[in-house]
This record gives structure tokens, C-alpha cells and sequence, in this order.
């Protein structure tokens, strides 16, 4: 494998697991808020979260560009407030992914939360437990399988992010070009067709053994909380 | 008073007004389902905060709506055994015995872990997971987790109605062990009579929200206006008795004022008192002592009260020496024996129709 081949390796694993640990607790608070709580407009941050899954990437990437531009409102007060660039950055594109995987995230983890018997959590209080105790030594433990599940599925997700990340970050090597951009621009030149393979190989042999830990994971877990 | 209660609560169409005081010992609150027991005792464990209402457990205040004073439930101190047990299905049974000790501060009822797991029988299943469990198993484990939490009451609802007879069977006598080994006042509801009957010293009648009537159980039990509020089936009084004999044949003497009754398959040892309980149902009335009867149970004593019901039966209170009994006859018979309050009579119980389960083993 040649040196661009090695970077857009080394750029998509920093990219999707950057953006899966940012992702990871915004994600378990959404689907708690959407799991547990009753608020106005529920429905509407339910849609939204789930938008990304919806609309066409190339859509998303282009409204990503729209609000963090370096000459977009948010982009602009980024930028001046904590010199923070988005827009043709790495770092827009770990936004990308982000947002791409959040869905799915959110999605694992609400199911996991409405599967806990509030009922169970209520006994842990009769026993003397403050309510983040509540959290820390019931709730949490049973939901890990959907929280690894949700996170394995959004590091996926981000990994074989494509049309949201090229549309608002572009794929400029060493930059912004992860493994999907790196796979398309090879087969857009002649005679990049082994190259293109290569980084396919790789990226099945990445995503096959995200699945098999995950598996052997959540296997562990479900024994381990007597759920199996 | 150990706790005192006096909330409103609406919900559903339904309307909860109850108040009542739990003395120590056994307070069992007693209803059909429906009657609000459940949402009484969720609100005294803080898991339900009631529109408005008041209460306090010993000189702690745990809810004054007027104040804005509402505890959240691991502050309150109350151990709180549910009849779907909710054993925290990740850990084994020793963690799920261990959960509250974490939380637990000074006061409260101080009982050592061993103590309990010996109380209860844990020893065997501390390694299983609770989905390992027997029913049985599951509740005593349930009740261990809550008395390790050092708590400053316990309350108990339906804690055996998921169980089969067989199972209610081997758990009563660790409840009543409870009891005694433990000054912890628990607050116990439950819709079956036999179970109050055989521990509750204090009784609270819970009837579409209200409180109908409460007291000292033997009074409230023996209440002859209180048969159909009971159910005209499981009325009839309690009797605390001596085992003085256990006989060959089976049959154990027991001594009470009025004289001796001789019952079967009683376990207790000689010298211990034992709760026994008569159903009215099981009481005949005769003006006469009876001569040529099957029955060997034959007391002398004499009516209280006389309270026709709306139907054919009547319910009869007569005192036997200072224990008070309760019968259930049909009205044509009281009008034909012309009883009423004074008379004096005999009252004759049908050995073999007391229950097992009626009879309260004291253990050591």
C-alpha cells in the first residue's frame, strides 16, 4: 500500500472514532431524553435526530455546509470564538460522521433504555441509592449491549461516511480524504483499480472485525448481567 | 406511633382519602384490589407523591404537602419488599443482598448480614443469579435485600401473592420468625386473611379509598359488623393458645381460658403460644352442651352481639373466658335460639376444619 493509501487509512480510523467518542454521550443523552421523558416538542428533536438517515447524504453535507461555512453564521462564531474550522477540515469531517451515525446511535440506545424496567431503578432508590447511583449500577449496566451496539453501528456509520463528508469537506488528501473518497477518487483514474482494492480489502476487514468484537462483546455482557 | 398517614390522592376517577397510625408491630392494610393499598404504600415509600397529605415515621417528616416537604426514597429509610421482588437481574444474590448496605447510615434496624442470610435460608443461593430462583427463593432474597438496607420500617405489599399455596406456606413462618427476632415495625398489605391473621397485631380495613375501620387485630377480627366488609367466607377470630400435649393420634391440646381445644397438625412445641385462627363458618352455636357430637371442641361462652346481615346468615361475637370468637349461623337459627347479648351458650368448633394455615407457628 502506497503512503496515501496508509494516510486516508490513518485519517478515516482518527475521523469515525473521534466522532463516535464525541458522538457516544450526546447520543445516550438524546435517547434518554427520548427513552424517559415527556416534553414539548419531543417530536420535533425526534425528527431531527433522525433526519440524517432520511435525507440524502449529499443534502446533509450541503446544509452542514450551509450553517458551518467559514462564512456561515455558525461557522463564523466558531471560528472567532474558539478558532475552531469545520468547512474543508478534518474536523468537519468527524461532524459529518457524526452526524451521519447519530441516528443509528440514538436509535440502539433508546431501545436498550425502554427495555429497563423503571420499576427496578424505583427498588434501587427504596434501597438508599441517590438517583446518579440509580443510573451508575442498574440503569447503565443494562443497557450496555444496546450502547456497544449502538456505538459499533455509528462507528460504521462513520467510517463508510461518503456523500455528507465529500459534499462538506471535500476529499483533499492528508485533510479530509477518509477510506470511501480515497476508494472512488483511485477509480476515477486510470490504472487505480489495485490501489482501490487494496483500501476495499481493508475497509470489509475493518468492518468484519468491528462486528465480531461487538458480537463477542455483547456476549460477554448479556452473561454477565444474567440477560442470555 | 411508629408512622402516621393522612393523604388525598386523585387519580383515574378514583379518589384515595386515607389516614391511619401504624403502632410497632405488624400494621397490615387489608382490601380488595382496587381498595388504594398499593398507592398508599407507594406513597409512603416516596414513589408516588400524593396531591396532598402528611407523613411521618417516628419524629422524621417524610411528606408535608403543606410545607413542601417531600423526601425522595433513599432518603426515606423504609425497606420496601415488592410482590414482583425486582431482584436486580445483573448481579448475584449476594450483590443484590449487598446493594443497600452501600447507602446505609447509622440507625435504623441494625442486623448483622449473617444474621439475615440465616433468618432467611440464604446461605445456599448466594452465588445463584436471582433468575436461578425458586418463586420462594426470589421473595426471601428480596426481603434479606431490604432488611440489610438498615431500614427504619418495612413495607411489605402482597410480598406473597405471586406464590402457590405450597410456596406462601414455607415463607410464612420466616415472616413471623421475622417479626419476633426483629422490634421493626412493618407495614403489610395484603387482600388474603389468613396471612393478616396470622401476623398482623394491628389492622387497617382500606374500602374504595378509605379507611373503613382499624385496630388491634383480635378486636377488628372478631367485629361481628365487620363479616361482610371481611368476606362472609374468611371472617373469624384469632385466639392466642398454649400447647400443653401432643398426642399419639395427632391431636394437640391447647389451652385457652375457657378450656382446652384439641387440634391437628400443629408443630409448635409444647409451651409455645400459637396464634389460632376460627373461621366463623366453623362455629356452631348451642344453647345446651352437646352430648353424642363428633366435635371434641366444645366451649362454654357467652353472646356479645348479635348482627343480622342483609342476607340469610348472621354473624354472632361471644366471649369465651376474655377471648372473643366469632360465628357465623344463619338468621332463621339465631331467631329459633333466640339469642341475643348475655345469653350464655356453647360454642363448638369442628376440629379438623381449622386450617393448617390458620394456626401460627412461634418459632424459636
Amino acid at each position: 500500500m502506497d503512503a496515501a493509501g496508509y494516510e486516508a487509512l490513518r485519517l478515516s480510523l482518527l475521523v469515525s472514532g473521534t466522532a463516535t467518542l464525541l458522538a457516544l454521550p450526546l447520543a445516550l443523552g438524546c435517547a434518554w431524553l427520548l427513552a424517559r421523558r415527556d416534553f414539548w416538542g419531543k417530536d420535533l428533536l425526534s425528527a431531527a435526530i433522525h433526519l440524517p438517515l432520511v435525507l440524502p447524504p449529499v443534502v446533509t453535507g450541503y446544509l452542514l455546509l450551509l450553517a458551518f461555512g467559514r462564512t456561515a453564521p455558525v461557522g463564523r462564531f466558531l471560528e472567532q470564538t474558539l478558532g475552531l474550522v469545520l468547512a474543508f477540515r478534518w474536523t468537519g469531517a468527524v461532524l459529518a460522521a457524526m452526524v451521519m451515525g447519530f441516528p443509528l446511535m440514538v436509535r440502539a440506545m433508546r431501545l436498550a433504555i425502554q427495555a429497563v424496567d423503571p420499576r427496578i431503578e424505583a427498588a434501587a432508590a427504596t434501597l438508599g441509592a441517590p438517583r446518579y447511583a440509580v443510573f451508575a449500577t442498574i440503569t447503565l449496566p443494562l443497557i450496555a449491549p444496546g450502547i456497544l451496539a449502538g456505538t459499533v453501528m455509528g462507528f460504521a456509520k462513520a467510517l463508510g461516511e461518503f456523500g455528507a463528508t465529500i459534499t462538506f469537506v471535500a476529499a483533499i488528501p492528508g485533510q479530509t480524504q477518509t477510506l470511501p473518497s480515497a476508494i472512488y477518487s483511485y477509480l476515477q483514474v486510470p490504472g487505480g483499480e489495485a490501489r482501490a482494492a487494496q483500501l476495499t480489502l481493508i475497509a470489509c476487514a475493518i468492518a468484519v472485525s468491528a462486528v465480531i468484537v461487538s458480537e463477542w462483546l455483547s456476549r460477554r455482557i448479556a452473561a454477565r448481567i444474567g440477560a442470555a | 406511633m411508629s408512622l402516621s398517614v393522612d393523604i388525598e390522592h386523585r387519580f383515574d376517577g378514583f379518589t384515595l382519602k386515607a389516614a391511619f397510625e401504624a403502632p410497632p408491630g405488624v400494621t397490615a392494610l387489608f382490601g380488595r384490589s382496587g381498595a388504594g393499598k398499593t398507592t398508599l404504600v407507594n406513597a409512603v415509600a416516596g414513589l408516588l407523591r400524593p396531591d396532598a397529605g402528611r407523613i411521618t415515621l417516628k419524629d422524621r417528616v417524610l411528606l408535608d404537602s403543606a410545607a413542601h416537604i417531600c423526601l425522595p426514597p433513599h432518603r426515606r429509610r423504609l425497606g420496601y419488599v415488592f410482590q414482583d421482588a425486582r431482584l436486580f437481574p445483573h448481579l448475584s444474590v449476594a450483590a443484590n443482598l449487598d446493594y443497600g448496605t452501600r447507602y446505609a447510615s447509622g440507625g435504623g434496624t441494625a442486623m448483622s448480614r449473617s444474621d439475615v442470610i440465616d433468618l432467611l435460608g440464604l446461605a445456599p443461593l448466594l452465588d445463584r443469579r436471582p433468575r436461578h430462583l425458586s418463586g420462594g427463593e426470589t421473595q426471601r432474597v428480596a426481603i434479606g435485600r431490604a432488611l440489610l438496607s438498615r431500614p427504619e420500617m418495612l413495607l411489605m405489599d402482597e410480598p406473597l401473592a405471586a406464590l402457590d399455596a405450597t410456596r406462601k406456606a414455607d415463607i410464612l413462618p420466616y415472616l413471623e420468625r421475622l417479626k419476633t427476632a426483629y422490634n421493626l415495625p412493618i407495614l403489610y398489605v395484603s387482600h388474603a386473611l389468613d396471612e393478616i391473621a396470622r401476623l398482623a397485631d394491628t389492622l387497617v380495613l382500606l374500602a374504595d379509598g378509605r379507611v373503613h375501620s382499624a385496630g388491634p387485630i383480635r378486636t377488628l377480627l372478631s367485629d361481628p359488623a365487620l363479616v361482610p366488609v371481611l368476606g362472609v367466607r374468611e371472617a373469624g377470630a384469632v385466639i392466642d393458645a398454649r400447647v400443653t400435649h401432643h398426642a399419639d393420634d395427632g391431636l394437640t391440646t391447647l389451652r385457652i381460658a375457657a378450656g382446652d381445644l384439641y387440634l391437628p397438625g400443629v408443630q409448635a412445641h409444647v409451651g409455645d403460644v400459637v396464634r389460632v385462627r376460627i373461621r366463623a363458618g366453623d362455629v356452631i352455636i348451642a344453647r345446651e352442651r352437646p352430648k353424642g357430637l363428633s366435635s371434641v371442641n366444645i366451649l362454654p361462652v357467652t353472646v356479645t352481639a348479635v348482627q343480622m346481615g342483609d342476607g340469610p346468615g348472621a354473624a354472632i361475637a361471644l366471649d369465651a373466658a376474655g377471648d372473643a370468637l366469632l360465628a357465623r349461623i344463619t338468621a332463621r337459627s339465631a331467631r329459633d335460639l333466640g339469642l341475643q347479648a348475655g345469653m350464655p351458650c356453647f360454642a363448638v368448633l369442628k376440629a379438623t376444619s381449622v386450617a393448617q394455615a390458620s394456626i401460627g407457628q412461634h418459632l424459636p
